[in-house]
């Protein structure tokens, strides 16, 4: 019997809409309330940690969402042995 | 450091044209961040100053969009086994110290010589530096490209075995990329070098991603994957620092971070596709373009410093325009490269599998 090879794999069409809205809307937010981030991101201080933490989530969130939309374009690494 | 209270009130307003632009910009950069392991600051910040930002906050922005897009970079290329992250944290920590010593280094010309000094310091050391080792990578390539061994595995230089050879007891460290013990008194000064210039001209990959070449003995892939935590190391304690003075436009940082995420994770991909010979070929090429470009400022800088007779205000601004021109050059080349690269190789391995499915179908 010819076992089907599960050469075809899903693509992450979920994921890359789950995090494409969660970075719009990050994005949404970031510009209409420009006036009251500046505000607060340039205080110095404690206040120095609020950029890097942004700069983590956004990462995050729009990292996923570009590795899955890559993905579901059909633009993946080529499937080869790792390099050593 | 200037510490700008308040900085807030001198950022931009940002419009769709410069939103786009931003995102274009970032895209570019992350692209060819992903296949060399950096590259693209060199345009980012003039790009930004281009748009009426201050010369520190676009350094300060540039640098908290560069360690989240490493970041990203490297875990996407750590999933095809090229990434050393113990050689990459060693590296990332000396390196953080150059990052130091290079900021102070410029604040002291800066502060005897002025703008114009610095100016003239940066592009000295572009020219000084990317003349040397830009060289020496292109012509390794060249060499490589010629002698049709691009497919063999690459050589480790003489320098590199040398490296490996010298065991101090109490500082050597197994490097996985190396697949050798390494004292890391020489990993120090290597990462050291990195960071200062990375203070000096914003790319510290440089000098990182050939000094874990011919130095350390990493091959070509690896060398460029592990530059991503060595830029993360550098970019975080770098972004934390400006951000204390209040000096990082977030605004900024993360359109151009939308744009290179895109870029990078593309880039990335593209490495598994080529012969490591096109890493050296594509970082020695932007290398040696970005040095035109720099090498004709030289005589702007010079000139206001009064190291030469003046130049008229016309010849000033078609060097400036000119050398923002190559830059920007410098960097598409590179993108084209990888780009093309990236299409050939997803066309033939689309022809391989549809070939293979083919066969399977005419057995079955």
């Amino acid at each position: 019997m010819a076992t089907k090879k599960s050469g075809i794999k899903k693509k992450p069409y979920g994921k890359a809409i789950l995090f494409g809205l969660i970075a719009s809307v990050l994005y949404v937010v970031l510009l209409t309330h420009q006036d009251l981030i500046n505000t607060n991101f340039t205080r110095g201080g404690l206040y120095a940690l609020l950029p890097i933490a942004t700069a983590f989530i956004f990462s995050f969130f729009h990292g996923s969402f570009t590795g899955a939309f890559w993905t579901v374009l059909g633009i993946e690494a080529k499937k080869k042995k790792e390099v050593k | 450091m200037h510490d700008i209270v308040g900085a807030a009130a001198n950022f931009i307003n940002l419009d769709t044209t410069k939103i786009l632009y931003l995102f274009f910009v970032g895209f570019v950069g992350g692209l060819v961040s992903g296949f060399i392991g950096s590259g693209g600051a060199f345009v980012l910040t003039p790009g930004m100053m281009s748009l009426g930002v201050p010369g520190l906050v676009a350094v300060a922005s540039n640098m908290c969009h560069k360690f989240p897009k490493a970041l990203v970079g490297a875990l996407k290329r750590a999933k095809y086994g090229q990434v050393d992250v113990k050689l990459g944290l060693v590296m990332g920590v000396s390196a953080e110290a150059g990052v130091l010593y290079g900021a102070q280094i410029q604040e002291n010309i800066k502060r005897a010589w002025g703008d114009a000094g610095s100016n003239l310091y940066v592009s000295v050391s572009f020219v000084v530096v990317l003349g040397i080792v830009g060289t020496y990578v292109l012509l390794d390539a060249f060499k490589t490209h010629k002698s049709g061994n691009a497919d063999a595995e690459e050589k480790v230089t003489k320098v590199a075995r040398w490296v490996q050879s010298i065991k101090i007891p109490g500082t050597m460290v197994y490097f996985k990329s190396l697949n050798a013990r390494v004292s890391i008194l020489f990993t120090l000064p290597l990462g050291f070098a990195t960071g200062m210039l990375a203070a000096t001209i914003a790319v510290g990959g440089f000098v990182g991603v050939p000094s874990l070449i011919y130095v350390l003995g990493a091959p070509s892939l690896m060398a460029s994957a592990t530059e991503l935590v060595i830029a993360f190391v550098m970019g975080m304690g770098g972004s934390f620092k400006y951000a204390l003075h209040g000096l990082v436009d977030i605004r900024l940082a993360m359109i151009i971070l939308a744009g290179s995420l895109f870029g990078i994770q593309l880039g990335a991909i593209g490495t598994t596709y080529v012969k490591p010979v096109m890493i050296k070929i594509v970082m020695g090429s932007i290398m040696v373009i970005v040095l035109f470009s720099r090498a004709l400022m030289v005589p702007v800088y010079s000139a206001q410093l009064k190291l030469i007779n003046p130049l008229s205000e016309g010849l000033v601004k078609t060097l400036k325009t000119t050398s923002f021109g190559i830059m920007i050059f410098a960097l598409l080349f590179g993108a084209g490269i990888i780009l093309v690269s990236l299409w050939k190789g997803l066309r033939s391995e689309r022809k391989t599998t549809t070939k293979e499915a083919l066969e399977h179908g005419k057995v079955l």
